[in-house]
């Protein structure tokens, strides 16, 4: 049983930073149908940005404003300069554009940092708390309860402001969205910027226990983009839904059959998924209107 | 279409090399200075940059200056064997000091055998160096010399039944099938085996299968990188009672940062003297040759040391005394005389090569460290 807990809370743990990865491909593909590669990368400035800010001894609460600010900053530029200029461009183009990004922005990332792994302690002390036999570090207890917190505040923001009726919108139907007064090109860019914060804030909550290095963020796009596809992509529930359920099936493969093929086995559970149900979880089928 | 763009760069090459003749050795070197062996390239490249540099300005070998041209393969072992090719073929280097991790260091080694260059590489693991291959030699200590240190270890505190956590990576999985292959020697006994990918970021699922797994008296996890650092903080976020040991391959300071000294305290490894270089008794043979490149380094990179450069600090200078006693950069004179480099005090150890060990080194060039209040300390 205590094995059990310890397996589960892990899981959750890991699998909360691919469901906020996840999230932020749902909100860019939802407005503007392009899947953003680059959304690893603003985990690694959330963290990097952080403890360089810490390093050079700005108070916790200011670097972690400091890092969310140099993410959205980011985000606007890689709207502004790469996405906006070839709108015109098909969805595969533009994709293509934001794997670019990426490796820019990791290279960047290598120069004005450095190539070293970095931490910083947690913000609870890191004394593990006993949970029904299972290890937990209060860590993990604060990135839960970050998730929970941008997921409601998602939530708020889509069904309960004008500005996410926007969004909606602009998702549902870009041309008629115009129409009624949407200003499409603003609500793009607003996706980017919060997608890019709350990769941030992801990033800053989870470096005291995954550590961060400049290129950290390929491999939880790559995560990242498997719970959003097994959460169907475009749904946030499914992105959260799938990104737990990444971390939990890694963590029990690991812990129950084996831990050489843990990736191995996270992924043919995703296949087999996606093999009965191609629109993922929670998706639904697309529908091509003629 | 192929011979044509050939013989152009053969003659673009020999242009060069006229055009640069005068009279100087050239040493190229192929290292992982980004990507995730960074750790091991960098150091590596800043050694070998201003030990030439001062090489040079104390009027080179035999009159010739060094030309140092050094390759970043970015840790990506297909890069290592490009670049390695053009080293030989275009920039038609006298020797080569290459590889800093073992899949780069395999991919150049036959290159050098085909080219007749010898080669002198910084990687981990045995199969660098074993079985002996004529042009190729290697600096750093091997996995296996690491495991039986360990053993050692163990045999002293009355220790035999372990467990193994190792990275899948080439570092991880040879050191754990080195570690197999000597465990009937020392009598040490494997009770559970896990493995982590390179690039994880939470180790408890197999630490906890660890923990609950009965009479496991102590814990070897084999790997570099920052998987050893969270494999240390998930073991002490688990309160595990056994002794972890870490190999050779994290013996640097950023390694107790990453994994916190709270966590790292009692964590003992096989490493190279120069981790401790100023708590070396004066009587050590290396104490003078660690404590003088452990103070170049740091005065000059403005960074901790770490063995890693160490390596490249021995290459270079085996290489370096193997061409003054050879007058020249003659390959196959050169290759003769690092073969019979005796008694040479590296950074490394005391290094004795012979035609059937082209490493030298023994296990007293390994000390056992445990850390303690963050820093190193030697045991016994």
């Amino acid at each position: 049983m205590a094995e059990f807990l310890q397996f589960l809370f892990s899981g959750l743990t890991i699998g909360a930073i691919y469901a906020l990865v996840a999230l932020g491909f749902t909100l860019i593909y939802n407005a503007s149908d392009v899947i953003n590669f680059a959304q690893g990368e603003f985990v690694m400035i959330g963290g990097m940005v952080t403890f360089f800010a810490l390093a050079a001894g700005v108070p916790l609460p200011l670097a972690m404003l400091l890092a969310v600010t140099t993410a959205v900053l980011v985000g606007l530029c890689l709207y502004g300069f790469a996405i906006q200029p070839a709108r015109d461009a098909t969805a595969v183009t533009l994709i293509i554009i934001t794997i670019g990004a990426s490796i820019f922005l990791r290279g960047v990332a290598a120069i004005i940092f450095d190539k070293n792994f970095h931490s910083y302690p947690g913000f609870a002390g890191a004394n593990p708390l006993q949970i029904g036999g299972a290890s937990v570090l209060p860590q993990s207890i604060i990135v839960l309860i970050g998730v929970g917190a941008i997921v409601l505040a998602l939530w708020f923001l889509m069904s309960k402001t004008l500005v996410g009726k926007a969004i909606i919108a602009t998702a549902a139907n870009k041309s008629a969205a115009q129409l009624v007064g949407v200003n499409t090109d603003w609500i793009i860019a607003l996706s980017f910027a919060a997608s890019a914060a709350i990769g941030a804030i992801g990033g800053i909550l989870v470096t005291p226990i995954t550590l961060t290095n400049y290129d950290v963020g390929t491999l939880l796009a790559l995560k990242g983009f498997a719970a959003a596809m097994l959460g169907g992509m475009g749904n946030p529930v499914g992105a959260v839904a799938g990104g737990l359920i990444v971390g939990l099936l890694e963590s029990f493969g690991a812990g129950y059959l084996s831990s050489a093929y843990k990736d191995a086995i996270a992924f043919v559970v995703i296949l087999a998924v996606l093999f009965v149900m191609p629109q993922g979880l929670f998706g639904r089928a697309s529908v091509e209107r003629v | 279409m192929r011979l044509p763009l050939k013989m152009m760069t053969a003659a673009a090459a020999l242009l060069l090399t006229a055009v640069s003749a005068q009279a100087q050795i050239k040493i190229g070197a192929v290292l992982s200075v980004t990507g995730g062996a960074s750790f091991l390239g960098d150091p590596e490249k800043k050694t070998l940059e201003m030990y030439v540099a001062d090489i040079n300005a104390k009027g080179g070998i035999a009159g010739k200056k060094i030309e140092l041209v050094i390759y970043d393969d970015a840790s990506d072992p297909n890069q290592a064997r490009t670049f390695a090719t053009r080293l030989i073929e275009q920039d038609k280097v006298d020797a080569l000091l290459a590889g800093s991790t073992t899949a780069s260091t395999m991919a150049i080694i036959p290159l050098a055998e085909e080219a007749q260059t010898p080669l002198i590489n910084f990687a981990g693991a045995v199969q660098a160096v074993s079985p002996v291959k004529k042009w190729n030699f290697k600096t750093p200590h091997t996995d296996l010399m690491a495991c039986e240190k360990i053993f050692q270890d163990l045999k002293k505190r009355g220790t035999t039944k372990i467990a193994i956590i190792a990275g899948a990576d080439a570092f991880g999985k040879s050191m754990r099938d080195q570690c197999m292959s000597v465990t009937g020697k020392y009598g040490i006994e494997v009770l559970h085996e896990e493995t982590y990918q390179p690039r994880d970021n939470d180790m408890t699922p197999q630490l906890t299968n660890i923990k609950s797994k009965a009479g496991v008296q102590a814990v070897i996890n084999p790997g570099f990188g920052q998987g050893p650092a969270i494999v240390t903080r998930n073991y002490k976020q688990l309160g595990i009672a056994a002794p972890l040991y870490q190999s050779h391959g994290v013996a640097s300071k950023q390694f107790i940062e990453l994994a916190t000294p709270a966590a790292a305290e009692g964590v003992r490894l096989p490493a190279a003297a120069l981790l401790i270089a100023e708590k070396l008794p004066d009587s050590d043979p290396q104490k003078k040759v660690v404590v003088e490149y452990k103070k170049t380094y740091e005065a000059k990179s403005g960074q901790p040391v770490s063995t890693f450069g160490g390596h490249a600090y021995d290459g270079l200078m085996i290489m370096v005394e193997a061409m003054k006693r050879a007058g020249g950069a003659d390959k196959a004179k050169v290759r003769d005389e690092i073969e019979k480099t005796k008694s040479f005090v590296g950074t490394g150890g005391v290094v004795n090569m012979s035609a059937t060990d082209h490493l030298g080194l023994d296990l007293t060039a390994f000390r056992m460290l445990e850390i303690k209040g963050g820093d190193w300390t030697l045991v016994n």
